[in-house]
């Protein structure tokens, strides 16, 4: 039986930024290696592969996960977003568009997790206190430290959108 | 990857594959030991396509909360009903991990993950809580303080499934506090504290300590001490030669908690931590300053 599992596969179906996609995958793959080996989409970044850090962080219906530590079989018939989901055509994302302004990344390495982790926070929460900025992003490290900027450019994006950060 | 639709099917696929297999709920702590191959399982049982798995109840009549398998810790933390009537639990889920271990990781896998380093089953033993499980011959019901024999390890047979943890709320008027400490991802301390004052004087006292040793424990020495002593009596100094209440009680709770030197710091630092947080923590519950601050005031 060891023999065949390697070569288990099962068929998922899924929405990836939009895009339906379907195909064949083995049950341990992750959702990160699908995302990045499959899929060609490099904008979640694998890092410390603990969900420590949160560099790999994507959204599952809307919920922010650990692509790394995340089953990609679990995204079956999910709707699944990552960074380069997140501009309509040559419009940047408002969350985009405030770490611009607000020089919100210098090596940008952990960039599209915060943007992604920022989005679920104003999701769920559109007006948020800095205070709630700071516990809810608790969990992405920004290794160049900037973490005053993006916590201004979160509170922008919050200030310009009305929390409607669709 | 099985997908059982009934309890008795999954314990079934556990008993069919015994050791090569494991249940699957959030994954959190399953996949990373999987991951670095600490962990291999020919089978998982993915508990979470059994409906209602994930309910999380409150029973009026009983005053319980009852936790499903599949329940997360953002669940808990974001539920209205555990807000209002245990906010100990509420807040203290709040700042488990982090946002994206909340979504998907469950409380009911980090209890039998057994994990020393963890907060759950510290503030859940405050509240004298128990499980319920679930395994071919039936099933039984477990005082939480049983359910952990030591890191990483519980007291379920192969082929047996919790299936809910039972919390009984507090009476009304009991004071509780829990607080965490550490610098790192996952806790090197945690310590609650539920007591219960009548005509300023402890009546009933409670006290948890999570985190320093091999498991969480409950420290019925410590709370014994805390009997009929007032909060003056107990954050005050020590009278005479005698060690003040809170360092004997500390020292009680250190002893109990059996720290251990890892990567979190050493023993004898994990015991001075357990003393100061006894302190501040009792502080916190019954609304006092903590002890350094009236010493020097």
């Amino acid at each position: 039986m060891s023999s065949n599992r390697q070569n288990w596969s099962i068929p998922i179906e899924l929405t990836v930024n939009g895009r339906g996609v379907t195909l064949d995958i083995p049950p341990q793959l992750t959702l990160l290696d699908l995302l990045r080996d499959r899929l060609s989409l490099k904008g979640a970044k694998r890092s410390c592969d603990l969900q420590v850090c949160g560099a790999c962080t994507i959204l599952v219906d809307g919920m922010a996960v650990s692509a790394c530590t995340y089953l990609a079989y679990e995204a079956r018939g999910a709707e699944v977003l990552t960074i380069e989901g997140m501009a309509d055509g040559n419009d940047l994302h408002p969350m985009q568009q405030a770490f611009i302004d607000n020089g919100a990344f210098q090596c940008g390495f952990c960039t599209p997790g915060m943007i992604l982790a920022a989005k679920s926070l104003l999701d769920e929460t559109p007006r948020p206190s800095e205070e709630k900025v700071k516990e809810y992003m608790e969990g992405n490290i920004c290794r160049c430290t900037g973490y005053r900027k993006i916590v201004e450019a979160i509170l922008d994006a919050a200030g310009k959108t009305g929390g409607a950060a669709g | 990857m099985h997908e059982p639709e009934t309890v008795a099917e999954a314990v079934s696929l556990l008993g069919q594959h015994g050791a090569d297999a494991s249940l699957y709920a959030g994954g959190t702590e399953l996949l990373l030991a999987m991951k670095e191959g600490l962990l291999r399982y020919g089978h998982l049982v993915n508990l979470k396509t059994v409906p209602g798995l994930d309910r999380l109840d409150y029973d009026t009549s009983a005053g319980e909360l009852h936790i499903g398998p599949a329940v997360t810790h953002r669940t808990l933390e974001l539920s209205p009903e555990v807000a209002a009537r245990f906010p100990l639990i509420s807040d203290a889920e709040s700042k488990v991990a982090n946002v994206r271990v909340r979504n998907v990781g469950t409380l009911c896998g980090n209890l039998c993950f057994a994990e020393p380093h963890s907060d759950p089953a510290a503030f859940l033993l405050l509240y004298d809580s128990r499980v319920e499980v679930q395994g071919a011959g039936g099933s039984r019901t477990i005082p939480l303080d049983q359910l952990v024999l030591g890191p990483y390890e519980t007291c379920l047979e192969e082929g047996e499934m919790l299936t809910s943890v039972s919390v009984p709320q507090f009476g009304p008027e009991m004071k509780a506090a829990y607080q965490k400490f550490g610098y790192h991802q996952r806790p090197t301390l945690g310590l609650g504290v539920a007591v219960r004052l009548e005509n300023g004087s402890v009546a009933e006292a409670r006290i948890a300590v999570g985190s320093v040793g091999p498991k969480p424990v409950r420290v019925p020495e410590a709370e014994e001490l805390f009997l009929g002593k007032t909060v003056g009596d107990i954050l005050g100094p020590a009278s005479g030669p005698r060690l003040s209440v809170l360092d004997e009680a500390g020292r009680m709770a250190a002893q109990a908690a059996e720290p251990m030197d890892d990567l979190h710091g050493a023993a004898d630092y994990k015991e001075h931590l357990v003393r100061i947080f006894l302190g501040r923590v009792f502080a916190e519950a019954v609304g006092a300053a903590p002890a350094a601050q009236r010493s020097a005031a």
